[in-house]
């Protein structure tokens, strides 16, 4: 059932929409987005991926296990808040880069959580998907 | 303090790694842990013989009151050297007898981490604190009972001692947070000023009630005592240490402790007197029919164990002095007697007392401690077990009612005791060798440290009781009763009725021995009413219990996805309906209709895509048409400029449609449509929660929302978040707690769905 036009076309749009993803995560403090919204749109990129070319390929083009980036996900997020407590401040207090970065603009622990919270989300979409998937080509 | 408890605690954790590399030796690496500690507390020994106090306090919740405070006095002290010291010679024997059993380094993690929780019970100064290293002693002896995990027995043992000590603990809980609700904090300390106030309050006989049943439960008083004879299925080490010398005591402890700040009172006295009575006599007979070594032993705790509780509630000055030389007495003499019975076991291959004789030859320093603790235990000069049963008679004589009942009782059990005795620390190396499982030989030296250092320090405190006991019993009982008796312990208190009674009872006590066949044979016929065994009630609660809860899961969660969505559904329209229906009565509702174009559009896709929903007869018709709702709604957010919520709407649904789609094209085609009836049911409930869902919007909506909040954020979310979008900079930092909280559930959840799905494929596979 594999379209060819769906697997070519999923193949550029995987980028993008990855690209997009991480824009989304990036943007969210002042703009609408964030990490759970980027997360759900990365995670449908690879959903696309999957349908367009079978979850053997779509496995193959993430490399790791979706179990270990809900892993990465949590410790970022609860790691991000540890740090205050490092400096002596309260648990989870933000703690912010001085200078602005190009592009992605100020850079503080909030930021580091909501990429747990990227990776997190992206994690838990496509372990259910893949478990899905897996039991239907089995 | 504090410093060494937490050692107490990382110290075991480690322990596994290093038995892996040591293993031979670990038995000594291990040994010096408690012996640190026992020099440690020995080395305050002056300090607290001269009178003052070693206090420590360190605020945890000090909000709530709950603080680590430690307390070192005279009490305290008896304890904690006690365990520290019998501590040092189990962790040295099980070097040896734990060599063949499989995890070793798991059993010095468990056993350590119960030493430290111990320690800590003892010096804890505040209730809550109490109350956890409590609760901790009562886990870790649950993995020990349970060690070895793969019999049946030991797994039912450890769960019932669990579930009755635990059971226990959560009364005590409560009673010490109702004595908090008296004197406004949960120290200790705090409780000796106000003990008027206590007895005087009408939460006072809850209190007793409740804190009694936590001690009476861990000590295993009558009538909780079963679980202390089925703990011996734990390997000998633990039943020599937890369930014999230590973990018991607690609760005696407790009693000890608490009783001049809530003792003192005819409630209080009489219910500790009336059940350590009872259980001293009830668990001195149990044991009479017992054959195995450390059935045997373990019954006859439980009598000392009642010994003690009694010794309490009589109260008087004598009586507390009686009851601390006992204390330290039986703990020197039950420790050795339970390691030799372990030695015993280890080196014959058997347990069985009739099995066992003749083994002077081959196991002579064994033999020797068996003997220097027997003899204790029986209470012969110069022993320190005699000095305690002399005090013990002694005092019993000064109560006023029902002073021979008690006296009876107790020289029928101390006689039981006698025999008991003999059958575990003289019979098995005396008399013709008996062939035994295994070929008899002496112990290493391991085994054989602890068991002659504990009972040589019985016959030395017998003989010097200045120098072991007299301070540290001064200092004691200024814990318990308040006040200095100014009581000496002498060994030899001349030739007086009390001396008839310890000859009468040890003469008893060997006559029972030498007529046991007889006597066992005679009360074979007496059948006990098994509606009198407490056990037995242990066991149709647990029973029902578990009845019970099968009963409520086959209805509640009966695996029908339909049917817990239905009784979440009737539940939440139940209560918050309710409410809501009390509450719109009050407000009349005003529906504000000014409807613009597109939501009147939205609207009305809306209606015929649930219309599709429920008239389709395929299911990804149906799916599509929910997806469709869903961006509708999606919409709706964006119209009333909710731009980050319409986003997250958007990629939820289209995810939500492919996960559909995934699960769709795995089931078959529909076979057969629902009934009328649950037809009619779900529309009914449907339609109850769309309407009770639009009530409550136009409530919430209709009045004025007063809150701070959103201006507080509005407010803060640039200069204090940095960032101008309010909604994440909430979600990520303000209450960024909260979406960390979330987030642990998605991944726990994450994991539970793959779980699910993994072990349906397995049962595809079968």
């Amino acid at each position: 059932m594999l379209s060819i036009i769906l697997s070519t076309a999923s193949r550029y749009l995987l980028p993008l929409m990855l690209i997009f993803s991480f824009f989304l995560l990036l943007r969210g403090h002042n703009e609408p987005g964030g990490g759970f919204v980027g997360g759900l749109v990365a995670a449908a990129a690879y959903a696309l991926y999957l349908i367009a070319n079978g979850l053997e390929e779509a496995k193959k083009l993430l490399k790791v296990e979706p179990i270990k980036l809900i892993a990465v996900g949590l410790f970022i997020a609860f790691a991000s808040g540890l740090m205050s407590i490092l400096s002596g401040r309260d648990f989870m207090t933000g703690i912010w880069v001085k200078n602005e970065f190009p592009v992605i603009g100020k850079v503080g622990t909030p930021l580091l959580f909501d990429l747990g919270v990227y990776f997190l989300v992206l994690g838990i979409v496509l372990k259910i998907i893949f478990s899905l998937a897996d039991e239907d080509y089995e | 303090m504090l410093i060494l408890i937490l050692l107490g605690f990382a110290a075991p954790i480690v322990a596994p790694f290093i038995y892996k590399r040591t293993k031979g030796y670990f038995g000594w690496i291990a040994a010096s842990f408690p012996l640190f500690m026992f020099i440690y507390f020995l080395l305050q020994y002056n300090q607290i013989a001269s009178g003052s106090l070693i206090r420590e306090e360190i605020e945890w919740f000090p909000a709530l009151g709950i603080n680590l405070t430690f307390l070192l006095d005279g009490l305290s002290l008896t304890f904690v050297l006690i365990i520290t010291l019998i501590g040092t010679a189990v962790f040295l024997y099980a070097g040896s007898y734990m060599k063949d059993y499989e995890q070793t380094g798991r059993f010095y993690l468990y056993i350590g981490v119960f030493m430290t929780s111990m320690i800590g019970l003892v010096l804890s100064d505040n209730m809550i604190t109490l109350f956890v290293f409590w609760e901790l002693t009562s886990i870790s002896s649950y993995l020990l009972i349970g060690f070895n995990h793969h019999k049946e027995s030991s797994r039912k043992a450890a769960l019932q001692a669990l579930l009755i000590t635990g059971g226990g603990g959560l009364a005590l809980m409560a009673g010490f947070i109702l004595l908090a609700q008296i004197s406004g904090s949960f120290e200790i300390s705090a409780l000796y000023d106000i003990h008027d106030k206590i007895t005087a309050s009408k939460l006072y006989p809850a209190i007793v009630i409740l804190i009694l049943l936590g001690a009476f439960t861990k000590s295993a008083q009558f009538p909780f005592h079963f679980w202390l004879p089925n703990a011996m299925e734990a390997p000998t080490p633990v039943s020599a240490y937890l369930h014999s010398a230590t973990m018991v005591k607690a609760g005696i402890y407790l009693i000890a402790r608490l009783n001049h700040a809530i003792g003192g009172t005819v409630l209080w006295q009489d219910t500790i007197l009336v059940i350590g009575a009872i259980t001293m006599l009830i668990s001195a007979l149990l044991a009479f029919k017992q054959n195995d070594l450390k059935k045997l032993l373990a019954y006859s705790t439980l009598s000392v164990l009642g010994t003690l509780t009694m010794l309490l509630g009589i109260g008087s000055n004598l009586a507390v002095k009686a009851f601390f030389i006992f204390l330290v007495a039986h703990s020197l003499y039950k420790g050795t007697l339970f390691l030799v019975a372990g030695t015993l076991d280890h080196e014959t291959g058997t347990r069985n007392v009739s099995m066992l004789g003749g083994l002077n030859k081959y196991l002579p320093v064994t033999m020797l401690a068996a003997l220097l603790a027997s003899f204790s235990m029986m209470g012969i000069v110069p022993l320190v077990g005699f000095i305690g049963k002399e005090t013990v008679y002694s005092s019993i004589m000064q109560v006023e009612n029902f002073r021979f009942l008690l006296l009876a009782v107790a020289v029928i059990s101390n006689a039981l005791i006698v025999m008991v005795t003999i059958m575990v620390g003289i019979k098995p190396f005396f008399g013709n060798l008996i062939p035994t499982p295994k070929p008899p030989r002496e112990a290493p030296l391991k085994m054989l440290i602890g068991p002659v250092v504990l009972s040589v320090f019985g016959l030395l405190s017998g003989i010097f009781p200045n120098v072991f006991i007299q301070k540290l019993l001064d200092q004691s009982t200024i814990s318990i009763l308040a006040e200095e008796l100014g009581i000496k312990v002498k060994l030899w208190h001349g030739f007086n009725f009390v001396l008839l009674l310890s000859f009468v009872t040890l003469l008893s006590g060997i006559g029972i021995y030498y007529y046991r066949k007889q006597l066992v044979w005679m009360t074979e016929k007496l059948s006990f009413p098994k509606h009198l065994k407490p056990s037995f009630w242990y066991d149709k609660t647990l029973r029902g219990t578990l009845s019970f809860a099968k009963l409520q899961t086959k209805i509640l969660q009966n695996g029908y996805l339909r049917y817990y969505i239905i009784f979440i559904i009737i539940t939440t329209l139940g209560l918050a309906g309710y409410t809501l229906f009390q509450i719109s009565r009050i407000h009349l509702l005003e529906v504000n209709a000014d409807l613009t174009i597109y939501e009147l559009i939205i609207g009305i896709i809306i209606i015929t895509s649930t219309f599709l929903v429920i008239t389709s007869v395929s299911r990804l018709k149906a799916v599509v048409a929910i997806g469709v709702v869903g961006f509708c709604m999606g919409i709706i957010f964006i119209l009333y400029s909710a731009p980050d919520l319409a986003l997250t709407t958007f990629a939820i649904e289209t995810l939500t449609v492919i996960l559909f789609v995934l699960v769709l094209y795995r089931l078959p085609k529909y076979l057969q449509f629902s009934k009328r009836s649950s037809k009619i049911r779900d529309a009914i409930l449907a339609a109850s929660v769309g309407i009770f869902m639009t009530m409550t919007v136009l409530l919430v909506t209709a009045g004025e929302m007063q809150s701070e909040l959103k201006k507080y954020f509005a407010d803060n979310s640039l200069p204090e978040g940095k960032g101008r979008n309010i909604v994440n900079v909430i979600l990520v930092d303000f209450r960024a707690i909260d979406t960390l909280g979330e987030i642990t559930v998605l991944a726990v959840a994450a994991v539970g769905v793959y779980a699910l799905l993994k072990l349906r494929l397995k049962e595809d596979d079968k």
